[in-house]
């Protein structure tokens, strides 16, 4: 079974198609980019994915659940991190463990132990009764994902994760993201920094709403005859309609 | 239930970790509740009156007299010049003026027939037509003591007469603050419950802590149900704040029993909290659902019979009133705290209430998307 | 910046909306559902004595407009029950042997019995009763002409109809006029300062004022606008004349919104939050306008501290005005010394918010 199966996935806002006929699957383990400039669809394919807006057309599979009917058995099953910071800042890190951990039926007991336990891998034991509010932006977003996976979904998905965060950060960050894909854990992450496509197995990306392309890092630099992504990214969107902040772009 | 206790847990934390937001809860009752009831006396009393005697005769002098010990009058000066009283009533210097006209007394004696003339500034209607109803009363007096006087009549009834006696039950001094606090009570409870709950929920989706939830396998009545418990929870204590508030500044001691108060307001706050998150279903970030509270707001205060009787209101209007929860809330406030009645005189207002908890709420959850269309 | 101000405010139909609709229906309201009258007031006759007397004095309540004879009984131990249910707002007692007693001993007494729980309709629904009663006593008499009699000449100024519109159309401008430009305006900054997005203006070339008055005019257009629907209803709906002249009206209204716009940017430099600026406009400003405006309550009726405070409150002067010019015709040779004092409070707010302002930006 694979982790995600995609097929002519469409979404559309009045006239406006945000994602137009896409199909892809997403094998378990695989760390997946999906990239694209701002207005490009990705959030709106990906909140499609994770049951958070309804499609207009098209099939899928997440968990090997269907994404038009079975939308709650998918959240059972997922993680989930946005761009926008998610956790509540006036809890403590403690608390925020213990409250999501608790929406996701990890009975309490072994809450308890696991939450003590993260706590003291990322290193913020002494800190945990602080509340968020106070902690740098770094140490936040390494908390959410912690906090997004530690349900043991089969698959993470992540928004533009690292989002503002100091480059030595987001190093630490895309760390552990690897740690967590060795256990097995699928990864579908969405970013506009192309030095982190380099990260990913494989990556897709989106040009006006359709996939310009998708392969490894590897064979779409060769096939473009570019030194990075960054050069791929930049031949391929050349042809884009749309302007970074198309009106209707998920922001519901 | 686990789910739903984590919410309520989270949400207890996050009010009392916002300390404006905890001051505001309390500050707002404390002082809508101390000086409304101080405001809202309707009584009319304390108009302003000119007398433009003309006559300068001890009759004239006498009713001037007569006016100005009466509670309702504050005598104005006017110097007897009829330009700077028309002045004094076009800046509310005066509400009323008096003019006796020169030959007032003689005719009266002579003619057996004199006038007076009465001008009232009616902007305000209700006080111009109850000030000079009050003025022809007391002018009536003292017609009548004119010609007892007059006539030298024998003090004995040879006509019949009927006696009127009245006596105003639970409030026998008129007090408006009796009748205010309970009121602005209901007021508060919907204020506190539906408006913070709402407010609360809009946050979420501004922050979009929200988005976090909807992919989590959180029921869609678990959320609300994990939202209205600590609101209600906080709409309780804001009965007893205001009860206690009502004790202290106005000497107000419920009539009816304690208990039954709490029963209504706890029936009455998931009606309320329904309002709230219902209406945060509908709205996108704070400001609207600022302004859209404030409308429906409105709406609840002036058709709940806070300020004006409902029986006032033509049917069309009393209609209305009946599709707004507050009004129930209020009449029941009142009617325990005033004149202690029991939950046997109130099942019409129960049920309703029970009806738009039940109504409002099912509305909110079917309302409530995880997932857009 | 305006215009993207304005984008913001126009994109948002569901604001616009109660922006516009909130005095519609404020107006609708006042003008037709709202009245302090107290007519068909429901009262319980207790009837002892069933003889033909009562039953005329029934008949003359019932004929009333005033009131609605709910039912008939003949014990007075009904009246607490009756109260306590709401069924009743007023009870009367006929005596025993009531036409007898009126007949041959000259003196009938009854009881008027209220529920004061609300005492203002009490003690009105009482006063007609009596008088209802008073009339049928000088019928009795017989018509006979008293002699010595002071005949009393009534005239209403200004509002000989005595409509009541005419004192609240001034009182929901000055309401919608705080909501809209205080709450609104604070909110909208805040917002933006909660977001982030103020430091990013603030941090472009523009200059900290121009980002604060392009903030605000939206909501003086939105403000001019709602003026003008209010004054519309007012005149062709409810009828409610504008006797002055209407250019000093528009000029004390663009005086009076600068005042509400400068207290919203006061409220918008002291807190950090929406719902705190909400608050603070609803709790700070709002409640005191509607309170100190003498347009709901009564002022002359406070105790004094409040009667004193209401000095202070930039609406008490404003709905004075606007009271003055629409319904008095007065001009503004009549007003001055409000104008003026209404100037300098929205001079004094103005130099004391970008005072502050400039203090927590710069």
């Amino acid at each position: 079974m694979k982790a995600i199966e995609v097929k002519d996935l469409t979404r559309k806002f009045g006239d406006f198609t945000a994602v137009d006929h896409i199909s892809f699957d997403v094998s378990k383990g695989e760390i997946f980019g999906f990239l694209g400039a701002n207005g490009a669809g990705k959030t709106t394919a990906m909140r499609m994915l994770c049951g958070l807006l309804k499609p207009s057309s098209g099939e899928g599979r997440v968990a090997g659940f269907d994404i038009n009917l079975q939308s709650e058995e998918i959240k059972k099953n997922i993680g989930y991190m946005s761009q926008k910071f998610s956790l509540y800042n006036d809890l403590t890190a403690r608390e925020n463990i213990l409250f999501y951990g608790g929406l996701y039926d990890i009975p309490y007991k072994e809450l308890k132990i696991k939450s003590e336990r993260l706590l003291d891998r990322l290193g913020l034991g002494p800190y945990a009764n602080k509340l968020l509010r106070d902690y740098p932006l770094g140490w936040k977003q390494k908390l959410a994902f912690s906090v997004a996976i530690q349900h043991q979904p089969m698959i993470v998905f992540l928004d533009e994760p690292t989002g503002g965060v100091d480059p030595i950060t987001r190093r630490q960050f895309w760390d552990m993201i690897y740690e967590s894909a060795e256990g097995g854990l699928t990864v579908f992450v969405t970013t506009h920094y192309m030095d982190e496509a380099e990260y990913c197995h494989r990556v897709c990306i989106m040009v006006d709403g359709r996939i310009a392309a998708m392969d490894t890092p590897q064979s779409l630099k060769k096939k473009y005859e570019s030194q990075n992504m960054d050069e791929v990214f930049r031949k391929l969107a050349r042809g884009a309609v749309r302007s970074p902040d198309v009106p209707g772009r998920g922001k519901r | 239930m686990i789910k739903m206790w984590l919410i309520v847990r989270k949400e207890l934390a996050l009010v009392f970790r916002q300390p404006a937001i905890l001051r505001m809860m309390i500050l707002m009752p404390l002082m809508q509740l101390i000086l409304l009831p101080l405001a809202a006396d309707y009584e009319v009393k304390n108009i302003n009156l000119q007398v433009i005697d003309q006559d300068h005769s001890s009759y004239s002098r006498s009713l001037t007299q007569k006016l100005g010990a009466s509670p309702y009058f504050k005598l104005v000066e006017a110097n007897g010049d009829p330009a700077m009283a028309r002045r004094n009533l076009e800046q509310n210097k005066a509400d009323l003026t008096l003019n006796i006209p020169a030959g007032f007394e003689k005719d009266l004696i002579r003619e057996s027939e004199t006038a007076l003339s009465i001008e009232a500034d009616a902007v305000n209607g209700n006080k111009a037509s109850l000030g000079c109803a009050y003025a022809s009363q007391i002018i009536g007096d003292f017609n009548r003591e004119v010609r007892e006087k007059l006539m030298q009549l024998p003090r004995f009834n040879d006509f019949p007469v009927i006696e009127v006696r009245s006596s105003f039950w639970y409030n026998p001094f008129i007090k408006y603050p009796l009748f205010m606090v309970p009121g602005i009570l209901a007021l508060l409870v919907t204020m506190v419950g539906g408006l913070m709950a709402a407010l609360n929920i809009v946050q979420e989706k501004e922050i979009g802590t929200i988005e976090q939830l909807n992919v989590s396998p959180l029921r869609r009545y678990q959320f609300l149900m994990g939202k209205l418990i600590p609101f209600w929870f906080l709409g309780m204590v804001s009965v007893t704040l205001g009860l206690i508030v009502g004790y202290l500044v106005y000497g107000i001691v419920p009539r009816g029993s304690l208990l039954t108060i709490y029963f209504f307001s706890a029936v009455y706050l998931i009606g309320a909290l329904g309002v709230g998150l219902l209406l945060s279903t509908l709205v996108d970030n704070q400001m609207q659902a600022t302004l859209f509270a404030f409308f429906i707001i409105m709406f609840f205060v002036l058709m709940g019979g806070l300020y004006t009787p409902i029986d006032s209101m033509p049917r069309w209007a009393q209609i209305l009133s009946s599709f707004n929860p507050v009004t129930y809330f209020i009449r029941v406030l009142r009617f325990i705290v005033i004149k202690g009645s029991g939950i046997s005189d109130l099942l019409v207002e129960l049920r309703s209430m029970l009806l738009f908890g039940i109504v409002l709420n099912v509305l909110a959850v079917m309302n409530y998307r995880k997932r857009s269309a | 910046m305006t215009i993207k101000e304005f984008k913001h405010v126009l994109r948002d139909p569901r604001s616009l909306f109660f922006l516009l609709a909130q005095p519609v229906m404020l107006m609708l309201l006042f003008g037709f559902a709202l009245s302090n009258e107290v007519k068909e007031s429901r009262v319980a006759i207790i009837d002892q004595a069933r003889d033909e007397e009562t039953k005329k004095l029934t008949d003359r309540l019932d004929q009333s407009e005033y009131f609605d004879v709910m039912g008939h009984y003949a014990d007075p131990s009904v009246v607490p029950a009756l109260f306590e249910k709401g069924a009743a707002r007023l009870a009367i007692v006929f005596p025993p042997h009531f036409a007898n007693d009126l007949e041959h001993l000259n003196a009938g007494q009854i009881q008027v019995l209220a529920d004061a729980s609300d005492p203002n309709t009490a003690a009105i629904a009482t006063s007609y009763a009596s008088a209802i009663f008073g009339a049928y006593q000088d019928e009795l008499l017989g018509l006979m002409k008293l002699p010595y009699k002071i005949n009393i000449e009534t005239r209403m100024l200004y509002n000989p109809q005595l409509v009541s519109a005419f004192s609240f159309v001034p009182g929901v401008m000055t309401l919608i006029l705080t909501i809209l430009c205080t709450m609104m305006t604070s909110v909208a900054i805040v917002r933006e300062k909660e977001l982030g997005t103020l430091e990013v203006l603030l941090a472009s070339p523009m200059h900290p004022m121009q980002i604060v008055v392009s903030k605000a005019v939206p909501y003086l257009v939105l403000a001019m606008i709602d003026v003008a629907v209010i004054l519309l209803l007012a005149v062709y709906v409810l009828g409610v004349p504008i006797r002055g002249s209407l250019f000093l009206l528009m000029a004390e209204n663009t005086l009076y919104i600068s005042n509400t716009l400068a207290l919203g940017l006061l409220v918008s430099t002291i807190t950090e939050k929406q719902q705190v600026a909400m608050f603070v406009s609803l709790v700070g400003f709002m409640l005191p306008a509607l309170l100190f405006s003498g347009f709901m309550f009564p002022i002359e009726n406070m105790p004094w501290p409040l009667q004193w405070i209401s000095h202070a409150v930039p609406t008490r002067w404003y709905y004075r005005i606007v009271n003055a010019i629409m319904i008095k015709g007065l001009g503004l040779a009549s007003i001055w010394k409000e104008t003026l004092i209404l100037a300098v409070m929205t001079l004094g707010l103005l130099v004391l918010a970008v005072k502050k302002f400039k203090v927590r930006l710069l």
